[in-house]
């Protein structure tokens, strides 16, 4: 269903965007929450959200997430309350009128690392590091482009000409990228001792994020199950009551 | 009109006497029918439920959603993520709207087929087409609101085509934009009107649902109803037809709504909307890439808006472009293959709107643009006067 809905209206919506730069397509990898029946890996989204803040953070806001929701995917009271904590949120005013730190909690947003666009732009050599709430559902194929992305660096091919400040990677528009490449081999130690190759630390990411992107998912997916068996039930019904009345008809 | 006798005592009685609404609901009941509708014919109540689903979900929608610049986007990821089943209302809405796209397109195809646009029912096309001009406004408008970059972008594309207006285009730009870009204002009164036109929407189905019943539908033959025997009662006939087309229509949305959300949308609009940031193509919901292939077809600005709104003015003149005094499209086999090559050129037109005008998109492009008008202005006049139309059936009961 799903390659027969591509095919037909796949090449109608998108056909020129890959086209046009002549990018390579991203590696095809297995999500578990892909298909009718797709669920979250929540052992790969904690180990993402590790990756997530002790990686991207420094310069990725994820300004749609707030610590509470860390524990639909098996964060306890506890840890989440740490986790924010470990935080600074400017609140304020007080009775004073003073904007005053505190330590963050669970129902606060994520802390973004830099405080507006102009600042973040101002420690990134000019370039907006994007706000990765919605990144998976904010381009084309999304958990199979960032996981290429984030594997896909390499040495450019020679002869080709790479701006001051870029870095090569086939999976990005124009093939150069402003950030650099951010995952190195064992750079997170897990605790549950799974194998930290950079791979592994994509993947989980990925996992991470299209958590972030649509939290709402494994609700849908099950709801959607319902409701289509509800209404073939209808529809069988309604199909023979038709028949039925329609008898008599010539 | 209504009561020939007026029997006092029950209440709807003495309703009836003060407003007819009794007979009104009996009409309802005993509305003849032509007895041989294939499935084509229910695409008018399944476009109907289509709007009504739009209705409901938008206004619950509408509470939580804030029109402004600098809010709108964070309302929207509000909705998913905080609002109890905000994420359903969100997605039915998204996908409604092209799946009731889809239904009014089968409707108006259907039309076309059957020459349902013609006497006595030119005016129950007119009204459909307002509808379908209403609707291309408020869908855009719509499209507008969540404030991503597409629909930032896709506003400022296409309040910009009123810039090809000589000498006065520039100040209605600004008049629409309440300033000097899309921006806040634009936002602001975007929304109003997307709230505003489907009510309208409504009074103008209900006016096409009362020219309609005038001189009731039209049917497969084509063929005026003869007797009585020609006809049988809406209800419980095509009521339990229609709830059985609901159901087909309601799995495909709901497969979408529930597995592929965002397929009929563009991922650039899952980001917040940036002026500074152009994205790379800036392409229009799919319901409206015909059209936007149109418009591209010619380089000249003020040309191709002139085009494309002729490509839809064209179908208001369709009753007289068409004089062929045989309805059907099964009864004129020339008819009957043009069609489907008009067709066809139509989905080829969407095709070539969704890719960048370069190469061989350009003259394709033109070519499908000018068989577009080709088919209306000069094969449907042509084949009125010179087709052979096969011999009509006597009658609708009849066997041939």
């Amino acid at each position: 269903m799903n390659r027969l809905l591509n095919i037909i209206l796949g090449v109608f919506l998108y056909s020129s965007v890959s086209m046009a730069s002549n990018i390579e397509k991203p590696q095809k990898q297995d999500w578990t929450f892909e298909g009718v029946f797709g669920y979250f890996d929540k052992q790969s989204i904690q180990r993402g959200f590790q990756v997530y803040k002790e990686v991207c953070q420094v310069c990725h806001s994820m300004k749609y997430l707030r610590y509470d929701d860390l524990k639909q995917v098996g964060f306890g009271e506890e840890e989440v309350k740490a986790i924010a904590s470990s935080y600074t949120v400017q609140d304020g005013p007080n009775d004073q009128g003073q904007m005053f730190e505190r330590p963050g909690r669970p129902n606060d947003y994520c802390v973004s690392p830099y405080n507006n666009e102009q600042a973040a732009r101002a420690s990134n050599n000019g370039s907006y590091p994007a706000d990765l709430s919605l990144m998976i559902k904010a381009r084309k194929d999304g958990a199979n482009y960032v996981y290429s992305i984030l594997t896909g660096y390499s040495d450019a091919p020679s002869g080709f000409d790479i701006q001051d400040g870029l870095h090569y990677n086939p999976y990005f528009a124009g093939k150069q990228i402003a950030m650099p490449s951010p995952l190195t081999e064992g750079q997170v130690s897990y605790s549950d001792g799974t194998a930290n190759s950079v791979e592994q630390m994509s993947k989980d990411v990925v996992n991470f994020l299209q958590w972030a992107a649509e939290p709402e998912m494994e609700k849908r997916k099950i709801l959607g199950i319902k409701v289509l068996l509800y209404l073939s039930v209808f529809t069988v019904l309604f199909y023979l009551v038709k028949k039925k009345i329609w008898k008599d008809v010539k | 009109m209504s009561s020939k006798k007026i029997k006092t005592g029950t209440v709807a009685d003495w309703i009836e006497y003060r407003l007819p609404i009794f007979s009104f609901l009996k009409h309802l009941g005993d509305y003849r029918t032509p007895k041989n509708l294939n499935y084509m014919w229910s695409f008018g109540s399944i476009a109907g439920i289509g709007l009504v689903i739009q209705i409901i979900t938008g206004i619950f929608l509408a509470m939580h959603y804030s029109p402004n610049a600098v809010t709108a986007f964070g309302s929207v990821e509000y909705i998913m993520r905080n609002v109890n089943y905000g994420w359903l209302l969100r997605y039915l809405h998204a996908v409604g709207a092209s799946m009731f796209f889809v239904a009014v397109y089968l409707h108006m195809a259907r039309s076309l087929y059957y020459g349902s646009y013609k006497t006595p029912r030119e005016l129950v096309w007119f009204l459909g087409l307002l509808i379908f001009f209403l609707m291309m406004a408020t869908a855009f408008m719509g499209y507008v609101l969540p404030w991503g970059q597409m629909s930032f972008w896709g506003a400022t594309v296409i309040t910009n085509l009123f810039s090809a207006i000589p000498v006065i285009g520039d100040t209605i730009v600004q008049w629409l934009w309440g300033g000097f870009s899309v921006g806040d204002p634009t936002l602001n009164r975007f929304f109003v009107l997307h709230y505003l036109l489907p009510f309208i929407i409504v009074a103008v189905v209900l006016v096409h649902i009362i020219a309609l019943h005038v001189h009731g539908s039209n049917n497969p033959k084509g063929i005026d109803v003869k007797s009585k025997k020609d006809t049988i009662p809406f209800h419980p006939y095509y009521t339990v037809k229609d709830l059985f087309g609901f159901g087909v229509y309601f799995i495909i949305f709901a497969y979408f709504v529930f597995y592929q959300p965002n397929y009929l949308g563009h991922p650039d609009n899952y980001i917040e909307s940036n002026p500074m940031v152009t994205p790379e193509h800036i392409v229009p919901e799919w319901y409206f890439l015909p059209f936007y292939a149109i418009l591209r077809a010619v380089p000249n600005k003020l040309l191709g808006v002139i085009l494309m709104f002729s490509s839809i003015m064209v179908l208001f003149a369709l009753p007289w472009l068409d004089r062929s005094d045989v309805k059907s499209g099964t009864y004129r086999p020339v008819f009957k293959k043009l069609y489907w090559v008009f067709l066809l050129d139509v989905i080829g037109l969407g095709y070539i709107g969704a890719n960048s005008p370069e190469g061989i998109y350009i003259i394709l492009g033109r070519v499908a643009t000018l068989y577009y008008f080709l088919h209306f202005l000069f094969i449907l006049p042509f084949l009125s006067k010179y087709e052979r139309t096969l011999p009509l059936p006597k009658s609708i009961s009849s066997k041939l």
